[in-house]
This record gives structure tokens, sequence and C-alpha cells, in this order.
């Protein structure tokens, strides 16, 4: 219960549209029994007692009921329909606002597919039991309540009789619901597992042919495959098993009924009418009694939904913004830190100890180390994608803790080491940082970047679509799109994280010509393995284990017999030797 | 509500990204399409099949009987005349009935889904495999998606036909036969009274049915777009938040959502409007029964039992005929989706198989490219009468610009196309003598970017060898340098990885590659250089690796770095699909030409930044 109260923001707007729906329900399922009740009249008092006149005002009145029930039957469904689809469009909004602010800590730990069955399956579920499931219930319990009243009105005698059935059968429906559901949670995971064993078939196929291995992936399908047919083949037995028995048991139901009610009837203790009418009443309580295991289900099956969608919403964010934080002003981009400490959660290690460096604006600063001695974690602590466990950092002589979170990060040009681009054009996956930018200052970007040319031979140039079905780029050319992007913003301060790993030697060279000139002005960091592609940096650190063992000029490193000499010459090593040997 | 629709005109940001819709998910019933479908229940016609149809028959002939019984005999007959006796042993009978049916149920429902799920298994098994074989081309003209849908959701649609669509067609059939000749026989002229709704009822069901279930797709066309995003907005985050492009992309959400909304509250209209009309159909006929009815047992025409029995049968109209248009739905989606099964099973792979080829008895490793000419489709040559010798257990480094011909070479030594001139020989044999598993299973191909398959590293280093034993494992990731990096994650190589997973850097990927060609042992290695720039400690092991991977088989190297192909036994430069010099590093160094300029111009660009 307490799920469905948290929850409640998100459906009690709309609550007008279910307790109308209520209201109509309860209308529509009391004139379902008036048809074995004017079954009854028709044969005991028209027939039996002749009264023939009976006949019009009896089909008159039929037809008015059912108009009524009709519409109040459409009225019903469609306001309960429009209260789960407005609950839970409201609740997407919710989950997609909450989904923007979380921080990087939570999407480390997070992965796709589960939010992603979250955000799908969850909240159709809730909906399912918003829309139709409580109503169901609510429609059911009615149903057999009114039904029973009237069968007791008809004959007390005949009703225990018939009914007697009725213990059993919920006993019966309880047992297969235990069987049944978790029989259907094995389907379900069988086929997940079927699924991702075809997708990671299909995304690997170029492995898989590499290595020729199709008939040991056909093997490892021909499992899945089976298992899955196995516990369908399994499901459906438990079916088999048990419907037709609960049918029988209505069945059962019928004979007592037709034996005790003929006697009855032959004695005259009941009219004729009253028996048939006896008969549809009889399945407006059987029917709807196996339906209520199911309805039972739904509602743990919401409560379960509900829970895994409070998850997120409730998720901690870990960013916090200060509530006179500075949001406007001219940056400079002086970047310093002092005496920074990082450390991610979960882990033992820190990932940067003690920290300190100084960048005055415009100065290009190089990263270099080993993966995962800290080269990255200094650069995300810039845009407070991180905050420090210790020490600070300041732009501007300002901790970034001062400055909001939009502003600090439109000063900021960021190409991250996965570029990621989005469904949409070029021109528009460029513009992404500044929706509003003209076609020349994008253009601008992207000539820098050394992309307007490769962008130019594309079909639809700039209005390329990209996506997964529209083209295809290489990594190079992605990792150029991305710089076009960070550039366009016209940042203060721009960080490249290994922006040039996929972009071979020739474009590399080029692009960094064309940086040169973007970098005055700006305060670069730049993160590479490449000692060529930040050897003209105004100060290089050397990153080990999150500590700074080198830093200065490349000049001055290359003689310091340090970790950079050590791999300055191991990229270079062959050159000599090489232009010797040409002469 | 209304606030968000007329704010969400206003916004900009609704165009910010583009999802393509779906494709149609109905099409028109084909008698060529349906026979080749049934097909796959050929296997089960003899046994499961006839038994599943004697089952259902056997119910359905009880749920028929038990009605006149009911009305004929025990109201007209025994209730009329008092007659006791008479009532018991209809009670009896139709106990028995009842039993009957409960048996004939048990064993309908069970073998209808045998067959069903065998007959599915069997389809989807035969697309699977069959989509093993095809060619590179194939996988490269579609998305992994598209691919997907097919084998997964489109299988699964015929699901239902196969299951209860079938049986259930013919249930309903005679169903529905059966009642109107009982109808006819007790009452002709209420029958024809009463069945009046008949077509009625067909209309809803299947236009109306028809009507709401377009009207479903489309929300599922926009749920789709939907997710998308979602999956998308949940993937791209880091850029969003860097960018600070949070208020833009809710923006566009919110259009999203609200078309999803505008969509679902139309086709959820259109649903309610089914259950009146059906009421009403029902209501019209009871009226008729009511009326007419009452009026033919005062003039005699018929008696209280036959009402009754009309009442009963009545009741049971609805189910067959709703069931009837269900399934003329279900077949349109199976139209639909069939088509699209049977245009992958109508592909053939590039290359065919010899009905007389050999095998491949002990490779040794000797490459010639005998005067080999090749195109791709679209009659860009690719390759221009070339010849080269690649001698076993060499190291052969191909280098070139992007197009020049080197994918294409290590293409047609896997035999993955047939050279349009010329022929290409493997110790002496033309490939296309030769049976395709016996050649692949020599070669191995080390690509650019590792795919990870999730499971654990042990699993994906296996995934080489799948017979090799865990030591053979270690081994291979101890040869090639992977073993210590392996070690230090907390659960070693019982660690779950999987391909979007971050625990493994680009470098250990490649890594994981070696060992898991290493482990497969070939004959011959096809390498494509991986031309990311990783840190210096690990591109030194990845050094070291490829000296162990390379020795002692014949290796074809698409390289980039100069220190691999310095090591090489032979060089060959291309351009333009032709070869512009062949030899080893010094001899091309000395000869100046081509290779000296690529190697030099490497150097003046290190130096020049």
């Amino acid at each position: 219960m307490e799920t469905f109260k948290k929850l409640k923001q998100f459906y009690w707007p709309y609550k007008k549209y279910f307790f109308a729906s209520l209201f109509f329900v309860i209308l529509v399922t009391a004139i379902t029994v008036v048809y074995p009740i004017i079954l009854q009249i028709t044969i005991d008092d028209v027939v039996l007692k002749e009264q023939y006149s009976l006949i019009p005002y009896l089909a008159i009145g039929f037809i008015l009921i059912m108009v009524i029930k009709g519409i109040s039957n459409f009225t019903q469904q469609y306001l309960g329909d429009l209260f789960g689809v407005s609950s839970v469009y409201s609740l997407r909004d919710g989950l997609y606002k909450k989904l923007q602010r979380l921080s990087f800590t939570y999407y480390d730990n997070a992965r796709t597919g589960d939010l992603m069955s979250r955000l799908t399956m969850d909240v159709e579920g809730f909906k399912f039991f918003l829309a139709a499931g409580l109503k169901e219930l609510i429609r059911i319990v009615l149903l057999i309540v009114i039904s029973l009243s009237v069968m007791f009105f008809y004959s007390v005698p005949l009703a225990l009789v018939t009914m007697a059935a009725m213990p059993f059968l919920a006993v019966v429906v309880y047992k297969f619901d235990q069987k049944v559901h978790p029989a259907f949670r094995t389907v379900r995971k069988s086929l997940g597992k079927l699924n991702t064993r075809i997708q990671e078939n299909v995304s690997g196929m170029n492995t898989v042919k590499s290595l020729s291995k199709e008939d040991f992936e056909i093997d490892r399908f021909t499992v899945n495959n089976e298992n899955y047919r196995e516990v369908n083949i399994k499901t459906s037995n438990i079916w088999a098993k048990y419907f037709p028995f609960m049918e029988f048991i209505g069945n059962v139901s019928m004979v007592a009924l037709l034996i005790y009610g003929g006697f009855l009837v032959m004695n005259g203790d009941l009219s004729l009418g009253k028996l048939i009418a006896f008969f549809s009443l009889v399945n407006y309580i059987l029917g709807p009694l196996v339906q209520l295991g199911f309805i039972v289900n739904q509602f743990s099956q919401a409560k379960a939904a509900g829970e895994r969608l409070l998850e997120i919403l409730e998720a901690e964010e870990d960013t916090q913004e200060k509530e006179d934080a500075i949001s406007s002003g001219e940056i400079k981009g002086h970047v310093r830190f002092d005496h920074v400490t990082l450390k991610y959660v979960d882990e033992d290690d820190k990932a940067l100890k003690d920290i300190s460096f100084d960048a005055p604006p415009g100065k290009v600063m190089g990263l270099i180390g080993a993966t995962g001695a800290g080269k990255t974690s200094i650069t995300q602590l810039m845009t407070r994608f991180y905050d420090p466990v210790k020490g600070n950092v300041y732009i501007d002589e300002q901790s970034t803790k001062n400055y909001s979170l939009k502003f600090l990060r439109k000063q900021i040009g960021f190409v991250l080491q996965e570029s990621f681009l989005f469904s949409t054009t070029i021109k528009e996956n460029i513009a992404y940082g500044n929706p509003e930018a003209k076609m020349e200052d994008i253009i601008a970007a992207a000539k820098r970047a050394q992309a307007h040319d490769f962008i130019m031979e594309m079909p639809n140039g700039y209005e390329t679509m990209l996506g997964e079905r529209g083209m295809g780029l290489s990594g190079g050319q992605k990792q150029r799109i991305a710089i076009a992007r960070a550039i366009l913003i016209d940042p203060k301060i721009l960080i490249l994280d290994d922006a040039t790993s996929a972009v071979d030697m020739e474009t590399e060279f080029k692009i960094q010509k064309a940086l040169k000139e973007v970098m005055q002005g700006r305060t670069t960091f730049i993160i590479a393995h490449r000692i060529s592609s930040l050897k003209h940096a105004d100060e290089i650190l050397v990153l080990e284990e999150g500590q700074i063992i080198e830093q200065g000029k490349h000049e001055e490193l290359v003689e310091n017999n340090g970790p950079y000499q050590r791999i300055y010459d191991i990229q270079y090593q062959d050159k000599e030797e090489i232009m010797n040997i040409s002469g | 509500m209304v606030e968000q629709q007329t704010n969400r005109e206003k916004s900009t940001h609704l165009k910010r990204f583009y999802y393509p819709l779906d494709q149609a998910v109905e099409k028109p019933f084909n008698w060529r399409q349906m026979t080749r479908l049934l097909a796959y229940v050929k296997p089960y016609a003899k046994n499961i099949l006839p038994l599943a149809m004697l089952a259902m028959l056997v119910s359905t002939l009880v749920r028929l009987a038990v009605p006149i019984l009911i009305g004929k005999v025990v109201i007209d007959e025994a209730i009329a005349n008092k007659d006791t006796t008479l009532l018991s042993y209809l009670v009896i009978i139709i106990s028995v009935l009842y039993l009957i049916s409960y048996v004939g149920n048990r064993y309908r429902i069970k073998l209808v889904n045998i067959l069903g799920q065998k007959v599915i298994h069997d389809l989807r098994k035969q697309l699977f495999s069959h989509v093993q074989r095809l060619s590179h081309n194939f996988f490269d003209k579609r998305s992994a998606g598209s691919i997907l849908v097919r084998i997964l959701n489109d299988v699964n649609s015929l699901q239902e036909l196969f299951t209860n669509g079938i049986i259930n067609l013919l249930t309903d059939i005679i169903m529905l036969v059966g009642i109107i000749i009982i109808l006819f026989s007790l009452s002709p002229q209420l029958a024809i009274a009463v069945l009046v709704i008949l077509p009625i009822m067909f209309y809803i069901s299947t236009k109306l049915r028809r009507n709401i279930r377009r009207s479903w797709q489309d929300v599922r066309i926009q749920k789709s777009r939907l997710n998308s995003h979602l999956n998308e907005s949940l993937q791209g985050i880091r850029i969003t938040q860097s960018f600070s492009q949070e208020k833009e992309n809710t923006e566009f959400f919110n259009g999203v959502n609200s078309d999803n909304f505008e969509k679902e509250r139309l086709a959820m209209k259109k649903s309610a409007y089914f259950g009146p009309f059906v009421e009403m159909s029902n209501a019209i006929g009871t009226v008729i029964l009511i009326s007419y009815g009452a009026h033919l047992i005062i003039n005699g025409t018929i008696e209280i039992g036959d009402f009754v029995s009309f009442a009963f049968f009545l009741g049971m109209f609805w189910e067959p005929i709703s069931r009837l248009g269900q399934i003329y739905n279900q077949l349109l989606v199976a139209m639909a989706s069939s088509e699209r099964i049977f245009e992958f099973l109508d592909e053939q792979p590039n290359v065919e198989e010899k009905p007389d080829a050999r095998e491949f008895s002990d490779m040794m490793g000797h490459i010639e490219f005998d005067h080999v000419q090749f195109s791709y489709d679209d009659d860009r040559i690719a390759l221009h009468e070339i010849s080269v010798d690649m001698k076993a257990g060499e190291t052969i480094a191909l280098v070139g610009h992007t197009g020049s011909g080197k994918s294409t070479i290590a293409n047609l030594i896997s035999r993955f196309y047939d050279p349009t001139k010329g022929s290409v020989k493997i110790d002496g044999n033309d490939l296309r003598d030769m049976k395709l598993d016996s050649l692949r299973k020599n070669i191995s191909v080390v690509l650019q970017d590792t795919f990870i398959f999730s499971g654990t590293i042990m699993d994906n280093i296996r995934f080489g060898r799948p017979e090799a034993t865990d030591k053979e494992v270690m081994d291979a990731a101890k040869v090639v340098g992977a073993h210590n990096f392996i070690m230090r994650l907390a659960e070693g190589y019982d660690t779950e990885v999987e391909e979007r997973g971050s625990i493994l850097s680009a470098g250990e990927r490649q890594l994981l590659s070696f060992a898991r060609a290493l482990l497969a042992n070939p004959k011959i290695l096809i390498l494509d250089e991986a031309t990311a720039s990783i840190d210096t400690e690990t591109e030194m092991r990845i050094q070291q690796a490829l000296k162990k991977l390379l020795h002692g088989r014949t290796a074809i190297m698409i390289a980039h770095r100069l220190s691999t192909i310095r090591e090489a036994d032979k060089i060959i430069v291309l351009e333009h699909g032709k070869v512009l010099e062949q030899g080893n590093h010094d001899e091309l160094m000395h000869y100046q030409g081509e290779y000296f300029d690529l190697v030099k111009s490497q150097f003046d660009m290190l130096d020049a930044l």
C-alpha cells in the first residue's frame, strides 16, 4: 500500500475519471443481472401465466436498459482507460525529468537494459492495473454478490445446492494461480535469454564469422530455443490440467442445478422461469471466480512494478546545486586544483590523490598516463560530474560548487572518450550544445574539426541522418563531429579526452593545426596516449595511480629520465634507426 | 493536460531527434505463403494433429449436445411430465458427457500447444541456422535490430496462429454450423428471426475489430518512437549533461509523450465501442427471442424447452464469431510476418560449395593469388590482376590507404567472395574446389574491434575453441600477456563481462581477442590491426603478444604501425587495387619508392607539431 501512496502525485489529479468510471461499472454490473430476470419473467409471467400483453413492455424495457448499459459500458471503459493513460503520462514525465538530473555515479552503476525495462514494462504494468485491474476487481466482486442475492431471492435451498461447489472451485483456482504465475515468469525469463542469445549473435556476427563459429552458435541457440519450447509446453500443461477441471466443476454445479432444480419445479416449489434464470446466474458467478485469481495477481505485480519505479524516482541526486549559485557573468577560464582527492563509490582505491596544479586562462595542459591513472577523472571534476572528497576545484577562483550546473557546463566544451552521436542530422548533432546556432557557425566548427570535407561527401551533406537506420560513421568521423560539437558552443575551457584516438596520424595532424587557432584564449586540456598529440602543450602532467609524478614542458621531460622519457623512447625509437638505414 | 498541449505547440525542440517509424504490420491474405507456412506442420500431420482434432471434435459435440438435452428432453419431457426417473437418467447422461468433455478438453489444450510450440521451434531454428550461413554483405546492409525482429518477434507472432489458431478455426466453424443446423431443426421461423443478428456480429467482429487493431498499431508505432528516445537519452545522458541540454530534451520528450497519449486515447475510445456493440447485438437477439419466441410458444409452434435451448445457444454464438474475427486478424499479421521471414529464408550466401568439393588434409598455409581480379556488386573494380605468393609460415603485411584492396584480399582468402577472374589457391588447391568448412576452420580473423559476449572472461576466450579446457584457456591468456590483468580483477577469469561494459579497456580487449585467436590455433591468421591509440604500456604488451601470435603460421596483417610492418617477412604496398611494391622492409627502404615515402611522412608528422 505504501507503494501506491507514494505514487499518488501521478494518479490523484485524475481521480475524477476513476470515480466516474467506478460509478458506471456499478451501473453496468447491476444491469447485467437484468438479463436472467427478464428471461424468468418471460417464461413465468408471459408464457405460463399467458400475460401476453406484457411482451411489448418487456421488449421495450429490455432495449432501453440495454441502451443504458451500452452507454455506461462505453463510458466506464473509456474513463477507466483515460485514468490509466493520463496517470502514466504524468508518471513517464516525472521519470524522465528525474533521470535527466541523476548523476554520473548513478549511471555508472545502472544498466540501460534494466532501466528501459522499468520505463516500459513496469510503467505498462502499473497502467494496466490503474485502468482495468482495480476496476475489474470491484466489478467481479459486485457481480458475484448481486447474482448470489438474486439466487437467494429466488430460492434459498437451490442457491445453496448450486453454490456448494463454489468453495471447492475457489481452492482449485487458488492452486492454479500458485502454479501458473511462476510458470509465466519462467517463460518470460526463457524468452529474455533467447532474446539475448540471438541479439548477441547478430551484433557479434563479424566475430562469429571471423572464427568460423557458426555451428557453435547454432548449438548454443538450440539450447535456448528448446528450453523456450519446453517451458511453454509445461505452462500449457498446467493450463490443460486445471482449466478443464474448473470448467468441469462449473458443469457439476449445472448438473446439481438440473436435478435438484428439476425436482423442485416438479414439486411446484419453484417456477420454471426461475430455474432457467439460475442457469445464467451460475455462469455469472463461476466464470468471474476464475478471473479473480488473475486480478489478485495483477495487484501484486502492479505493486512490484511500482516499487521498481519508485527506486528511480527516489534515487539520490549526488550533485547538489547551491541556492544562490552563480549563473551568469564572464568566465575567463582559469582552472586551479587545490589538493584534490577523489574517490568513486564502492572502490577502495582513490582515483585521485592530492592533486594540485594551476592553469591560467589560455594555457594548454597535456595529460598523459596509463589507463586508470586519473586523467579523465581530473577533467570530470571540472564539470562537476563528480565532486572531490577532499580539496577544491576552482574556476576563476570560485569553487565549482558555487556555480549553477547549467552555467558551469556551458563554459566547458567536453569531447568525451566515447563519442556518442544522436539520431538526428549531422547539423543537429554539431549544434547539440546550442540548438539556435547559425549554419555558418556550424560549418566553421566542422571545418576546424576536419569534418567538413567528409560531411560534404555524404549524400545529404549536413542533413544526413545518423542513427541505427541512418548513416554509419567510422570511429574517426564520429570523433571529429564530437570535436566540432564541443567547439561550436564557444567554450572558455576545452577538454579533449582521447579525442583523436581513432583518427589516423595524417588527419590528426590537420586537426591539431586547426585546433591551434581554436585554442587561442581558451584553457585547453588534452588527454592522449600519443606524445605527438600533446607535445606542444604549455605544460604536461604525467599521471600514475592518481598522482602527478612528473610535470613540465615536453623539452624538459624528454631529458628527465622519468616515465615520460621512457614513453617517448618507445614511441620514437624507430625513427633514427630507420632514417639512418635509408641513408 | 490541455496546458501541456499548448506549450507543446510553442516548443522548438519537437523535431530534435528523429526515429524512423516502423513498417506495416498487416498484409493481404496470400495462399502461397499460407501453404509455405503450413508446410511446417507437415512433420506432425500424422501423429499430433489428428489426435488434437479428435479431442477437439469430441468436446465440441458435447457442447452442442447438452443444450438440446437440457431444453428438449429435461424441460419438455422430464419436468413437464414430472418424470423423475427420466430426469435421473438424463442427469447421469449429461454428467457422463461433461466428463468426456473434460477429458477431451484436457487433451485438446495439451496437444494443440505441443503442436504449436514444436512448429514455432522448428521455424525459428531453420531461420536462425539459415541466417548464420549468409555472407557479410547481408549483415552489412541491415541493422542488427531488423534481423532480431525477424527471428524473434515475427516468429513469435505466428505462435498464436500455430497453437490455437488452426484448431480454433475448425472448432468455431463446426460450432457455428452445428448451432445453425440445430436451431433450424428446432424451429426454422425462430431460427431465421434470431439469426438476423449473425451478420451484425460478423461485421462487428471483423470490420470494427480491424479498425481498432489499426489504431493500436498506430499506438505501437508511437510507443516504439517513445522507447527509442528513452533508450537513446539513457545512453547519451553524459553528453546531455555535459552540454546542459536537459531542458531541451525534456521538451522533445513532452512532445513524444503527448503524441503517444493522443494515439492511445483514440485507440481506447475506439476499443470502448466494441463492448457496447456486442451487447446491443445480443440485446436485439434477446428481444427477438423473447417477443417472437414467446409468441411461438403461445401458438404452440414450439415448446418451452425449445425456447430454453434457443436461449442457451444464443449465448454460445458470440465466442466462435469473435474468435473467427480474431483469427482473421491473426492471419493478416501472419502474412506480414511470414513475408519478412521468407525474405530471409530466400537469401542465399555469396559463395556456393561444389557438390564434389574436397577437404583440406593438414593445411600448410601456402597462399597464392593468381591473376586475381575482383569487383563488388557495384562494378567498382577492387582488385586489378593481383598476383602474389605467400609462403607457409610467412608474415605478410598489407599496406595502403583505405580502399586500396587490403580487406578485399583478406576476404578472398577466407572465400567470403570468389574472384571475378583468376584464382586464389591454398597449398595449390583452388578454393572453389574445396569444402567451405574445411577451409574456414583453418583460418582465424582478428578484427579491429573486439566483440565481447556476455558471460565470463573464460567463456569469451574459450569462444576461440569451445572444446578447450580451462588450463588451455589460461595458457593462451598467459602467452599473450593477458593473464596478469585478468588475475587482478576481483573474480579473475570468472568475472562477468559484456559488450557495453566498461570493465575492460580497449587495450585489454585487444589482448583478449589475441588470446581467442591463439586458442583457435589456425594455420592462417588474418589480422586487422586496431588503429585506436592506447596507452604505451598496453601497447607494448600487445606488440609482444603479436609476435607470439604470428609465430608458426601464415599471417596476413592489415597493418598501420610501423613497428608491426617492419617485422614482416614480406610487405605488399597496394594502391587502388594494384600492387605497387613487394619486398621486406630493408629492400623497400633502399628502393626509396612508395613505402619509403609513407615511412618518412609518418616521422615528419611526429616532428612537425
